[in-house]
């Protein structure tokens, strides 16, 4: 395993409204690696892949974070992605009119135009997409319909991995990915997602239950909690939450030390 | 026959009336009655004011404020001139018909592609055709009392076109209306429509509103459709007229059992502009849609307002009108169901969407049911809104830069009226005058990358 940061996070502090969420978060992540951060509800977790993903109407009180080396803070959303940064949305927003293959078209070009390589054209790209439709199990009609309208919770989650397969990220956030998903969707999903494992890239897994971390399977879990990461642990963290719950772990972190 | 008009002192339409009347000394004998109840029902009421329901969120002073004299004399257009306009099928896969200032430029039009058994002449040459009955048709499907501008032009009309499809025919070619205004301060155009779809029968027909100049004129044309048993109709009107120009149309349409009838509205021009659409449907078993968009800035106002009168049972009708809208602009829309009592399993329909992209632009809607049968299934809804954040953040995700995404969700809502347009050329055709018009909005000129 490759020891080369990618994404590195120093006492971050967030909110919206003077109210503050995050309250310190250090967080490093390297290449090759799968870090899964759980915690209970309100804890703090989509607040966090928001602000990696820059969302714009969080207050950023205090910290920074570095991807690739770069300052994210002052980069827009759309600059982050051209960095390789990918967030798969807890609720992905359905845009009516929006043709998926068009979009993705837009979105691909615009990210290879950025990085200063060659736009796909027509022939190329639907090659390209329909190569990775595959790995998905998404219906063949997808790539015509408008962007999310109309999906089941399960085809949504799909169409964000999908996304992600196509725009080959260097870091992707997956913000609860695993809700609302049978067991064979998850099996689908976190099938794509080990297939974008690999020593140049890594992933941070954001989930309230251990059960997705049994198919993608994380070097180090992060729990979360107020704000903080209270604990954190090799892989066998997750099952150990997933029998005890996390009252434990709040416990022990509010022991002085 | 005759009634007395009052006349008030100095209005110009009543001095324009008796002009017109000796210029048409010798028009046919049922022509001049029915010119005079149209001039009657004007002045019975005058143009409307803020204080008629009906045109409550339309300002017409600027109208008023004008004295308009009608166009009475033909003028002879150089082809030259059609070259230097936008309009679809340039490429010529279309039947033509030409007019300026509501008259009609037989030179410039070209019907060789329409089939021999179609009747389609000038409505100056169908008046005086004593086989055509335009005494037992004209103004049948039309009424006044809450249009003076369509009282206007049934007083006013001197020429426009007159079309019988005859039953099983189905047209392939589009016919193709291209209006033009000279765009001359003060001039005023009342062209007349009559179009009749025998039964069984199929046509596109393409009505487009364009100026060669950007003067301060107004343009009232008149367009009825009979649409007889299982006919097919598709109407596809253009509205590009000059930034100070008014251009008020009066579209009535009556509608035959198990037929189709599907009218498209793009209005883009004008500095106040309205479609007052008034659909009969008169036959069990219609499908009838009304499908507008349109596009506002500067101080632009655009109005659509319209009267669905659902009057046989089993009858569809969906009305969907979406504004863009910048600046200054202003958009109203008015869509009034009315479900007759015999009218029972009628599905309705209505929505009216409002996209605003400044904070000075302002839209008013007033979407109505009005339903006296117990059987029914009708639905209404308006928004008003801005782009939607979200979907904005979550592009950007993607790596879409702020400015396309923006883009991509006003060509959405857009799209979401283009779609509904059966004609493939033309849909596409719209599309990209659509797009090239938003590209010029103000909104779109300040958006930056960040």
């Amino acid at each position: 395993m490759s020891n080369k940061s990618l994404l590195r996070i120093n006492n971050l502090q967030a909110g919206v409204e003077g109210r503050a969420i995050l309250k310190g978060i250090n967080l490093e992540i390297n290449a090759g690696e799968v870090h899964a951060i759980m915690g209970p509800n309100g804890s703090g977790k989509s607040t966090l892949a928001s602000v990696i993903a820059g969302r714009e109407g969080y207050e950023i009180l205090g910290g920074e974070i570095e991807f690739r080396g770069e300052d994210l803070m002052d980069m827009e959303a759309d600059e982050r992605a051209h960095l390789g940064l990918f967030l798969a949305f807890q609720y992905p927003v359905e845009i009516p009119g929006v043709n998926t293959t068009y979009f993705l078209k837009s979105a691909i070009n615009e990210t290879r135009k950025a990085r200063g390589e060659k736009e796909l054209d027509a022939v190329e790209f639907l090659k390209f997409i329909k190569s990775k439709a595959k790995l998905l199990d998404l219906p063949e009609d997808f790539l015509k319909r408008s962007l999310n309208v109309g999906f089941s919770g399960g085809e949504k989650k799909r169409n964000e991995i999908f996304q992600m397969a196509a725009l080959e990220p260097v870091m992707a956030v997956l913000d609860e990915t695993d809700s609302g998903l049978d067991i064979d969707a998850l099996k689908v999903v976190a099938n794509g997602v080990n297939q974008l494992r690999g020593p140049e890239s890594a992933q941070l897994v954001i989930t309230h239950y251990q059960r997705l971390l049994d198919y993608i399977v994380p070097d180090v879990v992060h729990v979360l909690h107020d704000g903080r990461i209270i604990k954190t642990g090799p892989k066998e963290l997750a099952h150990e939450l997933e029998d005890k719950g996390y009252d434990w772990v709040i416990k022990e972190a509010e022991q002085p030390a | 026959m005759t009634e007395t008009v009052q006349i008030e002192e100095s209005d110009s339409w009543l001095e324009a009336f008796e002009a017109l009347e000796h210029a048409e000394k010798d028009s046919p004998t049922w022509l001049i009655p029915f010119r005079k109840a149209g001039l009657a029902q004007y002045a019975k009421t005058g143009l409307p004011t803020l204080r008629d329901e009906d045109w409550r969120f339309t300002n017409i002073d600027p109208i008023r404020k004008t004295a308009f004299r009608p166009t009475f004399a033909p003028a002879i257009l150089e082809a030259a001139v059609l070259d230097g306009i936008p309009y679809p099928f340039k490429t010529g896969n279309a039947a033509r018909l030409v007019f300026l200032d509501g008259h009609f430029q037989k030179d410039l039009s070209d019907m060789s592609k329409l089939p021999q058994n179609v009747t389609s002449i000038s409505m100056r040459d169908a008046v005086a055709r004593e086989d055509l009955r335009l005494d037992q048709h004209l103004g049948q499907y039309t009424y006044h009392h809450d249009n003076p501008f369509a009282a206007l032009n049934a007083a006013f009309f001197q020429d426009g076109f007159y079309l019988n499809i005859p039953k099983n025919l189905q047209i392939e070619t589009p016919l193709h209306i291209i209006h033009l205004s000279s765009g001359n301060d003060a001039q005023a155009s009342f062209a007349r429509f009559f179009i009749r779809a025998g039964e069984f029968s199929k046509c596109t027909i393409l009505e487009s509103h364009h100026a060669l100049s950007e003067g301060i004129y107004l343009n009232a044309p008149t367009t009825e459709f009979v649409v007889e048993n299982e006919a097919n109709i598709e109407h596809i009107k253009i509205q590009d007229e000059s930034k100070q120009a008014f251009h008020i149309a009066s579209v009535y349409a009556q509608v035959g059992r198990a037929a189709q009838f599907r009218s498209h509205y793009l209005d883009m021009g004008g500095r106040i502009s309205r479609n007052n659409i008034r659909t009969k449907l008169n036959g069990e078993g219609l499908e009838c849609v009304l499908n507008g968009l349109y596009l506002a800035d500067g101080d632009q106002l655009s109005d659509n307002h319209m009267i669905v009168d659902h009057s046989k049972p089993h009858c569809d009708s969906h009305e969907y009108f979406n504004g863009i809208l910048d600046d200054k602009a202003r958009g109203v829309f008015h869509g009034r169901i009315l479900v007759q009592q015999i009218a029972q399993k009628t599905d309705a329909k209505q929505t009216n969407k409002n996209l605003l992209l400044s904070d000075d632009a302002t839209a008013d809607t007033k979407p109505q049911l009005e339903i006296y049968a117990d059987d029914v299934k009708c639905t209404h809804g308006a928004t008003i809104g801005q782009l939607d954040d979200e979907a904005i953040y979550y592009l950007r995700t993607r790596g879409v830069p702020k400015a396309v995404a923006q883009r991509m969700l006003v060509h959405a809502f857009a799209g979401e009226i283009i779609d509904r347009i059966h004609h493939n050329v033309i849909r596409e055709e719209l599309d990209e005058m659509v797009w090239t018009r938003l590209e010029k909005f103000a909104h779109f000129q300040n958006v930056t990358t960040t």
